[in-house]
């Protein structure tokens, strides 16, 4: 059975950078997977989505509408943006931060009110102010970690093959924090 | 130990050019193809380069495919239009050391100016086409693509698309075959292409179409499948994956070789299913083809031209049924903008509030076509601001090009922009040239160029000056001045509009993304001061956000201490912060 996974945010928020370490995680566990992104133009602010499918054989690379089964979301708007892709018992993260998009930015529309709330009506929604919580922890940069944690409970692949993968892929000075940060989202809705 | 990676699409082109012994690549930057230069030029024994434009790359692997070696040029789609011109001429001389252009197409056009489709030119040019759809097929099938340029004596295309270039799969990596050099021979005929040479090679070329488009039932990268043969489906490329989500069960015609089309072999897979369908992005090229042999045959009639396909287009176009879908909410879109700090925003503020007009180019300064900056009236193609504004001024003469301004980056500059500078020169213009210097070609995620001091390889390298350069071909009023110095920027501007001499202006300042170190300091608004007038707004930096409170605020995540907003307040509330 083939998982959904799709992470969206904004061009510059590290998107990319989260769905290498979902790939190397499914090379790892011996999966069959693959991970499509968005370069380019897009990347400048845009919005930007990354698909990730995982299974014994994957043929599409990327996530239909209505068949994500996580969907990990980098800023709320893109959350709302791109909720109709969850499935019906899909769970939706959503990492707690306002980018205004540039209508909003001149005045030629208003970033909608009550997001996650409205969310909470219809998904499963796990909340994380991942920005704050890497803030504590003193380097930012780890704050799609924060997030990852989350996800990993919803992605039946084990631990410590998590923890494997991070090691592998996060600079080697920048490994415990990025473990620890990883631990803060694990442990966060428990 | 396995030997199985995670790539993407273009690292494994890279891989797999490496693989078959390719000695020498050369490329433009572009999206979606940048990639695969990026990796090829990681292996030992490839020369890799950033050539100045596709015309060149291209040009720089047939010098060394006549030499005697493997050679690999990579391209976007509308590279390949810069690169026409020798690639139609050497798909009459053919190869010697065989001879590779991937070109990458950009269905639903995620960073690119049109949507055309590089098989068309293929066909027009008489090159093959060989088309993967996964990464693994991207490895093995440009092998395979070297192989069948040496044993067919023709350069070959390899197609792929924003979804392949850009996805990753899982790989198997093999060791790099070490194919002798082949000695260079002179061969007048073959090499010399005049039209006594040409009519010749123009029948040669006709033959090898014929014989390729016959032996290509036995290619392995066709691959025929079948199963319930009441639905037959023909595709290529990454149509194909969806085709295997959609329908597993039917029998699939899969080309590799999708020019010339393998003909006996599509015959006999339409005689033996019930129903053929042709599924193929963009372009009806397969499809035209095979309907031209009288096959019954079903395609574009329920397949969009337009954009990315699916599988629940497929679902929805070909079985006909109707997806249960949650509507998308109606929220305000996200376009690409200009980051913080972009000295792009800073040259077009200056230049909107002068109520200039400027003739655009291909790069992230495209985007000061939309509001708020609202700058760029026109793009077309790489290097076309400049010959543009210089057609404007033969058309309507010297009077209505005085609010106007071309705008080009530094890398499009040396891409073609020079060209069109030696025209206006040439032909007496006196319009007034910005080249926004952000010391990079920025969109395509900082690669170096020609006027960078760098290259490919990260090797210093001699810098080509654009002033001197500018100054050299008869320019006298050449000036540089920094992007964020707003007041200097606004009297030169102003100045040489009025100008009846042609001018330069060099904006300079790096990308703000370049500088990969902490930034020093930032900006912040002092609410007691600040009158909320919203001028700091106007520039429309993403990081300065206006509260439903009316207050304005400057995010401390976003801002990279540019300065441009501070220099916009008339009152002084918005001050530096040493971090």
């Amino acid at each position: 059975m083939t998982k959904n996974i799709m992470i969206v945010g904004v061009g510059g928020q590290g998107t990319l950078l989260t769905s290498r370490i979902l790939g190397k995680l499914m090379l790892h566990v011996g999966y069959d997977v693959k991970i499509s992104e968005v370069h380019g133009m897009a990347q400048r602010g845009g919005s930007v989505v990354t698909y990730v499918r995982y299974g014994e054989k994957v043929a599409e690379p990327i996530v239909e509408e209505g068949t994500a089964d996580v969907l990990i979301a980098f800023e709320r708007l893109e959350a709302l943006r791109y909720a109709h892709f969850l499935k019906k018992d899909g769970v939706l993260i959503v990492n707690d931060q306002r980018i205004d998009p540039m209508p909003v930015v001149i005045g030629a529309a208003k970033y909608p009110e009550d997001i996650i709330e409205g969310l909470e009506q219809k998904y499963k929604v796990l909340k994380v102010d991942a920005m704050e919580e890497a803030k504590k922890l003193g380097n930012t940069r780890v704050f799609n970690n924060v997030v990852l944690g989350i996800a990993a409970k919803h992605m039946d692949i084990d631990y410590k093959d998590w923890i494997t993968v991070i090691e592998q892929t996060v600079p080697p000075k920048t490994i415990e924090i990025n473990k620890k940060a990883f631990d803060i989202g694990y442990n966060l809705h428990n | 130990m396995s030997n199985k990676v995670i790539m993407l699409g273009n690292e494994a082109f890279a891989r797999g050019a490496y693989e078959a012994g390719v000695k020498v690549s050369a490329a433009y930057p572009g999206t979606p193809s940048t990639e695969i230069s990026e990796n090829l030029v990681k292996y030992d024994g490839v020369y890799a380069e950033w050539s100045p434009n596709e015309k060149v790359a291209m040009e720089v692997a047939i010098g060394a495919s006549v030499s005697g070696v493997r050679a690999l040029a990579s391209m976007k789609h509308v590279g390949v239009n810069v690169a026409a011109d020798p690639l139609y001429s050497i798909a009459y001389s053919g190869v010697n050391g065989g001879l590779v252009l991937v070109a990458a197409d950009d269905p639903g056009l995620y960073s690119s100016q049109n949507e055309q489709d590089s098989r068309m030119v293929a066909r027009a040019a008489n090159v093959p086409v060989i088309e993967p759809s996964d990464s693994a097929e991207a490895k093995e099938f440009i092998k395979f693509a070297f192989d069948l340029s040496e044993n067919y004596d023709t350069p070959v295309m390899v197609r792929t698309t924003t979804r392949l270039s850009h996805s990753q799969g899982l790989v198997e990596l093999n060791v790099r075959i070490e194919p002798e050099d082949k000695p260079y021979e002179r061969n007048m005929q073959k090499n010399v292409m005049m039209p006594g040479n040409a009519k010749l090679r123009h029948i040669v070329v006709e033959e090898r179409n014929k014989k390729l488009a016959l032996d290509a039932a036995e290619f392995p990268i066709n691959k025929v499948e079948y199963n319930d043969k009441k639905i037959g489906i023909i595709t290529s490329g990454i149509p194909y994956q969806y085709v295997k989500e959609v329908l597993p069960n039917a029998s699939v015609l899969k080309l590799g070789l999708v020019n010339p089309l393998p003909r006996t072999l599509i015959e006999e897979f339409a005689k033996n299913v019930e129903e053929l369908y042709i599924v193929e992005e963009l372009e009806p090229v397969i499809e035209e083809q095979v309907k031209s042999w009288g096959i019954k045959a079903t395609g574009k009639e329920i397949f969009t031209i337009q954009g990315e396909y699916s599988a629940n287009l497929l679902r929805k176009a070909l079985l006909k049924e109707s997806l249960d879908l949650e509507a998308p909410a109606q929220i305000p879109n996200r376009p690409p903008i200009l980051c913080p700090g972009c000295p792009h925003r800073s040259v077009y503020s200056v230049l909107n509030k002068l109520k200039i007009h400027a003739a655009g180019d291909i790069g992230c300064y495209t985007l000061g076509a939309v509001a708020p900056l609202s700058v760029v009236d026109t793009t077309v193609c790489m290097g076309s601001s400049i010959s543009m504004l210089h057609g404007m001024e033969k058309a309507k003469g010297r009077e209505f090009i005085k609010n106007w301004v071309a705008v080009i980056g530094d890398s499009t500059f040396m891409h073609t922009g020079v060209n069109s500078l030696m025209n206006m020169v040439y032909n007496q213009a006196t319009g007034t040239v910005m080249i926004l210097d952000n010391s990079t070609t920025g969109m395509t995620g900082h690669q170096d160029h020609a006027a960078t001091g760098k290259m490919l390889s990260g090797e210093p390298t001699y810098a080509i000056n654009i002033y001197h350069l500018c100054k050299a071909i008869g320019i006298e009023n050449v000036y540089e001045v920094s992007a964020f110095d707003v007041d200097t920027l606004e009297e030169t501007i102003k100045r040489e509009v009025a100008r009846d001499a042609i001018s330069v202006i060099i904006t300079k300042a790096p990308c703000a993304l370049l500088n990969k170190e902490p930034i020093k300091f930032q900006y912040k608004i002092d609410a007691d001061i600040c009158k909320k007038c919203g001028s700091c707004l106007k520039p429309g930096c993403p990081a300065i956000t206006k509260c439903e409170d009316g207050t304005i605020k400057i995010n401390d995540t976003m801002c990279n201490g540019c300065g441009l907003c501070a220099s916009k307040c008339k009152f002084g509330a918005i001050s530096k912060v040493e971090l």
